[in-house]
């Protein structure tokens, strides 16, 4: 179920971002319990709390007292943009950096990006 | 149930199986009591449990001795994975209704579910169940007693994949809707890892670590790349294991990376990955003088 590469918790964490970045989790809908995610990952449900608990340092969660945890209204654009700022070391530069040690010339690589925007 | 041990020491005769043990253990959380065999972990499960008195120093549960106090030992179970031999004639409904004498919060319903998930017969003598069974059988008396600490000392062991995810399964499920302190002893550490909230490492009767399982993960690295560079990345770090393959190094390491670590494994190409709790396990509890 993880690939072990961080924390369990972590990457419950960004699962959780993940959903609410592609809209499978709204503003203001309800997630699922911590017990529930213990159980369904089968892990610890201190180790699922401390997932949520970063999600509420992070303002992506926020707990209603007796109730549950929520997604904030200000999540989903929150993450954008703070996917905006890391987009271009994170995602790009290894590309780059990938195509140059197989031997892809990057104007080949801008054609392909240029047919996809196209493409659209 | 809180547990205080405080410079225990369990002897046999000639062999000291716990040797000046220090540890506490707070309510309802799930422990992973690790070791090498032989390394006193049956020992001081049973001195927790009062089956023995300890040499010296003292076990104290929610603040009293633990031994020969009977209004302790009804709010404990340990379950171990042999069978006494003078018990081997008892039938299991007769040695759940003894179980359920012993502990104030047995629940009979439970375990009646328990017996049905595990398809044990209730007819059958205890000396006439299979490995599997006989495992299967210890968990529903530590489940179904729902003693504030309960203890599975390698209770596990003889059952097959399925039914040890069916036992994990339970044991979560159960401890969510019934928390209390769980203790779990077992060889099987990748599988158990995540449901551990905290380690407990012994060796040789003494204690090695106790430290939540994600700070324990989170400590061990494994470093691989060119030779030099990785030579280069690892000193001053404290080194586990290291191996070869050509010209190509893997190192563990075990202890906290800054920031600037992780700038030099990108810039020298090192790659750095996590290390199984399962190994690191085994490195520290390596005997001294053998290579570390």
């Amino acid at each position: 179920m993880f690939d072990d590469r961080s924390p369990i918790y972590r990457q419950i964490a960004d699962r959780i971002k993940a959903d609410v970045l592609s809209g499978a989790l709204e503003a203001d809908q309800q997630v699922m319990s911590t017990n529930q995610y213990a159980a369904f990952y089968r892990i610890n449900p201190a180790t699922a709390a401390k997932a949520f608990q970063q999600l509420v340092d992070e303002d992506v969660l926020y707990k209603r007292r007796g109730i549950g945890m929520f997604v904030s209204p200000t999540a989903r654009d929150a993450l954008r943009a703070r996917g905006r700022e890391t987009f271009f070391g994170q995602v790009v530069d290894p590309m780059v950096a990938e195509a140059r040690s197989i031997g892809v010339p990057l104007t080949d690589v801008i054609k392909r990006i240029e047919q996809l925007e196209d493409g659209r | 149930m809180k547990v205080d041990v405080q410079n225990l020491v369990v002897r046999h005769g000639d062999v000291t199986a716990v040797d000046d043990l220090s540890f506490s253990l707070a309510e309802n959380k799930v422990y992973g009591l690790l070791g090498r065999n032989g390394a006193g972990k049956s020992s001081l499960m049973s001195v927790l449990a009062a089956f023995r008195r300890p040499t010296s120093g003292t076990v104290l549960v929610d603040g009293e001795p633990v031994f020969e106090n009977r209004r302790a030992t009804s709010r404990i179970c340990l379950v171990q994975h042999g069978v006494d031999p003078a018990d081997k004639g008892d039938r299991l409904k007769d040695a759940l209704s003894l179980a359920a004498a012993l502990r104030e919060n047995w629940d009979a319903e439970y375990a009646e579910r328990l017996m049905e998930l595990f398809g044990l017969p209730h007819g059958t003598k205890l000396g006439q169940l299979s490995l599997g069974q006989r495992s299967a059988f210890g968990v529903v008396v530590g489940l179904a007693s729902r003693a504030p600490l309960t203890m599975f000392d390698e209770s596990h062991i003889g059952m097959d994949t399925p039914t040890r995810y069916a036992f994990y399964d339970a044991l979560l499920s159960d401890f969510m809707t019934s928390p209390r302190t769980v203790v779990l002893s077992t060889h099987l550490i990748e599988e158990l890892a995540s449901l551990l909230e905290e380690v407990v490492i012994i060796d040789s009767g003494r204690l090695v670590l106790h430290e939540e399982t994600e700070a324990v993960r989170s400590r061990g690295t494994s470093v691989t790349g060119p030779i030099g560079a990785v030579d280069r990345f690892v000193e001053g770090l404290t080194v586990l294991n290291q191996k070869q393959l050509g010209p190509t190094k893997s190192a563990m390491v075990y202890g906290a990376l800054d920031q600037a670590h992780h700038a030099t494994a990108r810039t020298e190409g090192l790659d750095l990955g996590p290390v199984p709790l399962q190994d690191l396990f085994v490195h520290l509890t390596e005997p001294a003088g053998e290579p570390r």
